[in-house]
């Protein structure tokens, strides 16, 4: 061998061998990849905001994506799809449609990909691997006790504002609030929202403040003594008091809702709302990532639910209900501070 | 020989009798139905999907359909508060960039229609998508809040006679009967109904069609300007989310008022009429504790018969 | 040329050597036309010799590429049909343009509605709608064009009552010609007289008309005088009193040459 031959093969083993370091310490780095129902909820955005910074954090990479709309499971799929080939080896996933979701799942899995549900549970629960919720019924339950202490044994003409027909979340918190106040309702399982003879006008809100607003008006309409007001989420809420506003009866109606986003949490220290049962997204999230990282370090997969929190905040407490005011509920809001 | 003209066709007077029998179907459901207070409710309810509708009546009298106006209406909406509440506008002038920024997206949509020849379906579908995506990203997918009160100044009501009458449902009204009256006696409003019943004729006849045309673009463009700020008004926030079932609410109550989509033919009041309809049934049924499902299904069916009606009245008449 | 007796009416429109070619297709090589004060030219022609190229031409529809047209014996250059229009040319298309939603008030003014007076009105360009309708009943009556209510919608009318509503339009706004294309095309016989009858008095109140059909027995019913197109030229101009319909048809078709027609048949 020539000198200058030898030299050109040191520079190309030496070329080489820094290539397979690279790929190597690239093939190190997780690839989490996180889908969320839609892109424009904030409770969505926050969530992965969420997760980006603790991806970062942990040195993982983090692939995202969304379905166009709520419901869009086709959407869903597709991204489960794209990140599998984005090499992730960890999928969290707030299902648009639980049931619809599974079958990719279970393909999925069969890859060896790790799949964790956020914020709400795939249909059968166990086709994920593993759920971090807020536990919506528990939610319900305490804005439930909250509003039965605030009226404090007085007559009462309750309204719920729920989503849509159908959907888990929506029965979940409407049929803990129910069971919180002490009527009769369904359990944690059921999709059905449940009646009373106490709640005199149930009305679907899609989460949407016009439609909330009116949704209360007509309520209003049919019974102008409702003096309690179960909303499903906080811009409902917003809609129902300025129905309430408008007839001049904010007053004397108790507001409670869920959510706990830096908007409801302010609501809540204005009076708007009278309390409201927070959740965290962010910790969904960064339990998502966390586990994402140690599933590629250990290969030790997450199981099972694991309750994220949920926390009734208001600035006028009950007793025998527990609760935080709203400087504790605005440090954890999430949202636009 | 020649026949005496008709009766006005069962198109027109379809919603005004469907609407009288869905009152007094309600009123025989439910005694708070019948009531002056309900009435201001039921029209404050439908004054931004009405006043979105004048709008689309005019696009649809030229035989075009606009998909993007819910959404151009709340681009209008963030506009407006976030300029007047992050940037510190004068609420007049913030009002004012709102509605201009629709009546952008309109002269869009229109030079799209007359310049380039696209269908007006194709691309109000594109500026749907981009006037949504434009909403998100400006208003970074959050509600606006704290408003100058001058801003939601046709949410408010005043009484009369122990009625609360909301000023934005009175500029709704005034705005349809300004747009009949001008549909019927001006030559600008004969003209659309000329360029959607024969386009090639009113051409032939020296008509400019292609300036008609951008009109009516940019005007029902200032009308989902003006419907956004009845919506800020009525709900006291900027919402991103807001105006997607206006998209299709509208066009239903352009259809359920005898407006033909095959153009030149409809009267502008009829829409109002459409919109109150979804409105009294939407209200009706929540008296009566029906789930809100059932108004959904109820509207499919309307639509369908007044389209069925309109098309068996117009071969009759043949 | 025969040599003109002198009370022939003056020319109202000419035109010399119109040439249209698209693409390869030449269809007017080199036409001639005229059109005399107060009589009806009827232009017949086979499909392809060239007719409505020529029509085309004389009301601004197309440009041709060489050639001359004179109106009044002053060469025009028509670059839309709203110059025509603007010269007094009217044109009756054969899809009528008419909104046919539209009352037959409106379509007569479609485009020419008559404003009210005043600055309120002019600023929001408010339609006359009592005047519009006087003068609609007014012009109607003048043609008398027996058709009740001007309030109508067109569409509620017969082919032939449109044909008169059409034709009537071109009448009252035209100054200098009428162009008629193919007016008792798709009518029965009553509602194809009651057109011709129309026809005929627009020409009596002074107003020269250029009439094509394929229609031979109505051209011979009421034209003065017949162009015969053929081959993008014009083969002759004949005398339908002088002449067989049978002859006309023959040139039209090639079968018999202009020259070999007796002399007193040419126009």
């Amino acid at each position: 061998m020539t000198s200058s031959h030898s030299r050109v093969v040191r520079l190309a083993v030496g070329t080489l061998f820094a290539a397979a370091l690279g790929v190597a310490s690239a093939a190190d780095q997780p690839v989490i990849g996180l889908i969320t129902k839609t892109d424009t909820n904030p409770f969505f955005v926050k969530m992965k905001e969420g997760a980006q910074a603790a991806a970062t954090a942990k040195g993982a990479k983090l692939l995202s994506a969304a379905g166009k709309a709520d419901g869009d499971n086709a959407g869903q799929v597709t991204a489960i799809e794209n990140m599998i080939a984005g090499g992730a080896k960890t999928i969290l996933i707030t299902p648009s449609d639980s049931k619809a979701i599974v079958p990719a799942i279970k393909k999925a899995q069969a890859q060896g990909v790790m799949f964790i549900a956020l914020d709400s549970p795939a249909d059968p629960m166990e086709a994920t691997d593993a759920l971090f919720a807020t536990d919506n019924y528990k939610a319900g339950v305490l804005i439930g006790q909250y509003a039965k202490a605030a009226m404090a044994g007085k007559a009462v003409k309750i309204a719920t504002l729920d989503l849509f027909p159908g959907h888990p979340v929506g029965a979940q918190r409407h049929n803990g609030f129910m069971s919180g106040f002490g009527l009769k309702a369904a359990d944690a399982k059921s999709n059905e929202l449940s009646k009373s003879s106490e709640i005199v006008c149930m009305a679907d809100s899609f989460g949407d403040q016009a439609k909330g607003q009116t949704a209360m008006e007509n309520c209003l309409q049919k019974n102008p003594d409702i003096n309690v007001v179960y909303t499903i989420n906080e811009p409902a809420a917003a809609g129902a008091y300025q129905a309430l506003k408008a007839a001049g009866k904010e007053k004397g109606v108790v507001i409670v809702s869920v959510d706990g986003g830096c908007a409801g949490v302010k609501n809540v220290k204005a009076g708007v709302i009278a309390a409201t049962s927070q959740q965290y997204p962010l910790k969904m999230a960064s339990l998502g990532v966390d586990a994402g990282v140690e599933y590629a370090k250990t290969g030790k997969k997450a199981k099972g639910y694991t309750d994220t929190g949920v926390t009734l905040i208001t600035d006028k407490p009950m007793t025998g209900v527990e609760s935080k005011d709203t400087k504790v509920g605005t440090d954890l809001c999430w949202g636009n501070k | 020989m020649a026949t005496r003209s008709p009766l006005p066709p069962l198109a027109t007077l379809g919603p005004l009798i469907a609407l009288v029998l869905a009152v007094a179907f309600f009123a025989t459901q439910s005694d708070r139905f019948l009531s002056v207070q309900n009435f201001s409710l039921i029209l404050q309810q439908v004054m931004v999907v009405g006043t979105i509708a004048i709008g689309q009546t005019l696009i649809i009298l030229t035989a075009g359909i606009d998909l993007s106006c819910g959404m151009v209406m709340a681009l209008g909406g963030i506009v407006m508060t976030k300029l007047a509440t992050t940037a510190g506008m004068n609420p007049y002038a913030a009002v004012a960039c709102g509605m201009l920024v629709c009546m952008g997206f309109g002269l869009v949509n229109g030079l799209l229609v007359t310049r380039i020849r696209l269908p007006s379906f194709i691309v109000t579908l594109g500026t749907m998508n981009i006037a949504f995506a434009v909403t998100q990203l400006y208003s970074g997918a959050q509600t606006i809040t704290d408003l100058p009160p001058e801003m939601v100044f046709f949410g408010s009501t005043f009484t009369i006679g122990g009625a609360a009458i909301n000023y934005g449902t009175l500029l709704m009204i005034a705005l349809y009967a300004f747009t009949w009256w001008a549909l019927r006696d001006t030559q600008p409003g004969r003209h659309i109904y000329a360029v959607g019943n024969n386009p090639e004729a009113t051409r032939l006849t020296g008509i400019a069609t292609d300036k008609v045309l951008l009109m009516v673009y940019v005007t029902a463009g200032l009308f989902y300007g003006i419907a956004s700020l009845l919506s800020v008004a009525r709900t006291g926030v900027g919402d991103p989310n807001a105006g997607q079932t206006e998209n299709l609410d509208a066009i239903t109550a352009v259809v359920l008022g005898g407006t033909s989509l095959f153009g030149g033919r409809g009267i502008v009041l009829g829409s109002l009429l459409g919109a109150l309809i979804v409105g009294v049934f939407r209200n009706g049924l929540t008296l009566m504790g029906v789930p809100s499902v059932y108004q959904v299904l109820i509207t499919g069916v309307l639509v369908i018969l007044a389209v069925t009606t309109d098309q068996l009245s117009r071969r009759g008449a043949r | 040329m025969n040599t003109q007796p002198l009370d022939t009416p003056p020319l109202v429109m000419e035109a010399r050597g119109l040439v249209k070619r698209y693409g390869q297709v030449v269809a007017l090589d080199g036409v001639d036309f005229e059109l005399r004060a107060g009589e009806i030219m009827a232009v017949i022609g086979d499909n392809g010799a060239g007719k409505s190229s020529l029509i085309k031409a004389l009301s601004g529809a197309t440009i041709p590429d060489e050639g001359e047209i004179r109106l009044d014996g002053k060469p025009i250059h028509f670059k839309s049909p709203m110059d025509a229009r603007r010269e007094g040319i009217e044109t009756v298309y054969q899809d009528l343009a008419v909104a046919p939603a539209m009352t037959i008030a409106e379509n007569l003014f479609l485009g020419r509605e008559i404003i009210k007076p005043g600055l309120f009105a002019r600023w929001f360009r408010v339609i006359d709608k009592t005047r519009m309708l006087e003068e609609s009943i007014a012009r109607m009556n003048d043609l008398k064009v027996g058709i009740r209510s001007m309030t109508q919608a067109v569409e509620t009318l017969s082919g032939g009552q449109r044909q008169c509503v059409a034709v009537a339009r071109s009448a009252a706004f035209a100054r200098h010609v009428v162009i008629l294309d193919e007016p008792t095309a798709a009518l029965g016989v009553k509602e194809g007289n009651m057109v011709l009858e129309l026809i005929r008095r627009v020409r009596d109140k002074g107003l020269p008309v250029i009439l094509i059909s394929h229609n031979m027995p109505h051209v011979f019913e009421i034209a003065d005088r017949i162009h015969i197109a053929r081959l993008g030229k014009r083969a002759c101009i004949v005398n339908p009193k002088k002449i067989s319909m049978s002859d006309t048809v023959a040139v039209m078709t090639g079968a018999m040459r202009p020259d070999e027609l007796p002399a007193e048949a040419l126009a």
